[in-house]
């Protein structure tokens, strides 16, 4: 494959495209076809043939307003329909060239569309996830090509250690940095990981990326191997994510074809090849060590670091694991420069970060949006805000090992230290808003229920510190805590976080911590008043009977 | 690589063997083509019973007891078969706080099973999920694998009960 090929490729996807005059595009991501948008791309297809009209319908990835699903776009311009049923076919296709009903249409001059900044989601929604051509009309696979004739290994990590480009799973450990110490390490067999086992509960980003746009990761993955020296990649994808298995099972054969996976990738000595490793729902396994150990089969429980998997990771070789996003970045970052997107987003936390926005807010769906977007930008301008009748209490980031933010820190600017600061993370990406129908100490031992049915067992103060803390918040929320057992409680999550082996355990106070911080009255009228204001507790059961 | 004639006999004349066989000359009947396997055998069979792990463990030469153990270690790995359907409850965050937690509750009423379990005459199994990724339209339930958005306490039992007739 050379530039001009790939180009060809490229300008015949384009006509083939342009030969259309309109064009309606379908979303058949995970959100729309639960809501059988792909009957729905059958009846359009149908109707298109009936009428004999001069138009193009395909299934496209993830639109991002998925709250409004069904949802359709006609090309070429860009008019969103939402709520789409079978039965409105015949009247998209007889108005194709015409205004479309207003009950259809969805107006995208709002902020929801207007204040996104799409890198990671540049093609989602606009290409079929199932066909490479249109990837590389897209510019798709121009940064491989580029990196593998005109860029040394060396060059690659430092354009992407000139674009601050941090880890997208949450920590937020320097890509460029990470990438460099792979690269560095002396060894004929290393190996690239990519995380796609997205456990936390409410985040869904990594699979829509994958549903949506899965050559972008393969790219990304396939520069990665030619910059630390591997030949051999794997994508460790959860089990509960068929549909995402499918388009990446399908993009690596559609890579293998035209040769950007295999042996002497475009023509030069870099070879490599990607695997897919389908997990088994443990949300352990997306720590590092874990997922390793996962991969060679085993169960999937972490081992103390160092060493760190940059050094002895996947049979003991050198392996560079990164996030889902994190690789999706790359493209776009050798494309358009290193440089270019240090110019996007705060001091520390360059670029963009995709959340998957959900819980009570309007617009629930994926959005992308520079570091340093505020809070209250992302949830009432992008979100629209709490619906009718309800106040928003606190926005919940970073999963089970993130926290609760309360309103006075909706101005705070959404960075990895901000973030840290208020006590929570940015984690992955899933930003659950929550109103005042949510008991934050409830919250607290859902999380925690969570961290300690997850818990591996390999290490006692998760093991059992986990139980435990779930033991004391069920007191609360039933009504028979003491007010000692508040401080155990905290005791304990200082016990935890501080000696537990991996992330899991030391993050897994985290949600307590910070409701404590917060909303620690609800806490004390649980265990003095047996009293939950939001009313969803057990406890409030108690106090009538005894009133 | 290892030949057919090291391979334990198949457990029965089953032509599904053949299948999760396959799974493992692909991946050269190599130790850590464990898990991929024992998900060829779920995916076949529907769960994983003792006759299955004896056959992959001695396939693969791992120790009958990884084989358990890594069996056990996944929440997808089911040991017991499924009923004729699936209700699948989704208890990630978004659904916790719009409900899920009251859904699950109506589901084990109606089922008088607790989540985890089959009904006893083998026609519906009622299973929890962390999160299915249908977070814009929680609660979300999957009814025989196909997922269901916003889901209302009726909604569900009316599901439930039509398969019960």
């Amino acid at each position: 494959m050379t530039f001009e090929e790939l180009e060809q490729i490229a300008t015949d996807a384009r006509a083939a495209k342009e030969t259309f005059p309109r064009a309606l595009n379908v979303c058949v991501a995970a959100g729309c076809l639960s809501l059988h948008s792909d009957a729905i791309k059958s009846a359009l297809e149908k109707e298109v043939r009936r009428r004999g009209a001069n138009c193009r319908v395909a299934g496209t990835g993830c639109m991002g307003l998925c709250s409004l699903g069904p949802l359709v776009t006609r090309e070429p311009d860009g008019h969103l329909l939402k709520n789409v049923a079978e039965s409105d076919a015949p009247e998209i296709v007889a108005k194709l060239n015409s205004a479309m009903p207003e009950r259809l249409l969805y107006s995208r001059d709002q902020p929801f569309f207007q204040r996104q900044t799409a890198i990671v989601l540049e093609n989602s929604g606009r290409i079929d996830p199932e066909k490479i051509e249109e990837y590389i009309a897209a510019y798709g696979y121009q940064a491989l090509l580029h990196a593998l004739t005109d860029l040394t290994p060396a060059q690659i990590v430092q354009e992407v250690s000139k674009s601050g480009l941090r880890g997208r799973g949450g920590a937020g450990y320097p890509t460029g940095l990470k990438w460099g110490t792979v690269a560095k390490t002396i060894g004929t067999t290393k190996y690239v990981i990519c995380n796609a086992d997205e456990g936390d509960p409410g985040a869904f980003m990594d699979r829509s990326v994958l549903e949506s746009d899965p050559h972008r990761v393969l790219e990304g993955m396939i520069v990665a191997g030619y910059a630390v020296g591997a030949n051999l990649g794997y994508i460790y994808v959860r089990a509960e994510y068929p549909l995402a298995i499918k388009r990446l099972q399908v993009a690596i054969r559609d890579a293998r074809r035209l040769g950007f996976l295999g042996s002497q990738i475009c023509n030069t000595k870099f070879s490599f090849d990607i695997e897919i490793r389908i997990g088994g729902g443990a949300f352990v396994c997306g720590e590092e060590t874990a997922l390793i150990a996962s991969i060679e089969g085993r169960r999937g429980t972490p081992r103390p670091r160092p060493p760190f998997p940059a050094q002895s990771g996947l049979w003991e070789m050198p392996t560079l694991i990164n996030n889902v996003e994190s690789f999706a970045n790359i493209p776009t970052i050798l494309r358009r420069g290193g440089e270019w997107y240090a110019s996007l987003g705060t001091n520390k936390s360059k670029g963009t970060k995709v959340f998957a926005l959900c819980g009570k807010v309007r617009n629930v769906g994926l959005i992308e949006v520079p570091m340093g977007t505020p809070l209250r930008q992302i949830i009432f301008d992008i979100g629209g805000g709490v619906p009718e009748g309800h106040r928003f209490k606190a926005v919940q980031t970073g999963g089970p090992s993130g926290g609760c933010i309360p309103e006075q820190f909706l101005d705070l600017p959404v960075d990895y230290e901000s973030l840290k600061e208020v006590g929570s993370i940015m984690g992955s990406g899933g930003m659950i808003v929550m109103d005042d129908s949510a008991c934050m100490v409830n919250v607290a031992r859902y999380f925690m229920e969570f961290c300690m049915s997850e818990s591996c067992g390999k290490c006692i103060p998760c093991r059992a510190g986990t139980a435990q803390m779930f033991e004391l918040l069920t007191r609360m929320t039933n009504g028979t805590a003491k007010l000692n057992d508040l401080d155990l409680l905290e005791e304990l999550c200082d016990m935890v976080s501080s000696t537990s082996l991996c992330g899991l355990g030391q993050s897994a106070p985290n949600p307590v911590l910070s409701t404590l911080r917060y909303f620690r009255e609800e806490y004390m009228e649980h265990i003095v008043r047996k009293h939950c204001r939001a009313g969803v507790c057990e406890c409030n059961k108690l106090a009538e009977v005894s009133a | 690589m290892l030949t057919n004639s090291k391979m334990p006999p198949l457990p029965s004349n089953d032509k599904r063997w053949r299948i999760v066989t396959g799974t493992m000359r692909r991946h050269g009947f190599a130790r850590d083509a464990l898990i991929e396997t024992l998900h060829t055998v779920q995916e076949y069979f529907g769960y994983l019973d003792k006759p299955s792990l004896r056959f992959v463990a001695a396939s693969l030469h791992v120790p009958l007891s990884q084989a358990y153990g890594v069996a056990t270690f996944y929440h997808y790995f089911t040991l017991k078969p499924p009923g004729k359907h699936t209700c699948l409850v989704c208890l990630g965050t978004a659904c916790y706080i719009t409900g899920a937690g009251q859904l699950l509750a109506a589901a084990e009423a109606s089922l008088n099973v607790k989540a985890g379990e089959t009904t006893p005459d083998g026609n519906v199994s009622l299973v929890s999920a962390r999160c299915i990724g249908s977070c814009s339209m929680a609660p979300a339930l999957i009814f025989d694998g196909e997922t269901a958005g916003n889901v209302s306490e009726t909604v569900l039992r009316n599901k439930l009960q039509g398969w019960n007739n």
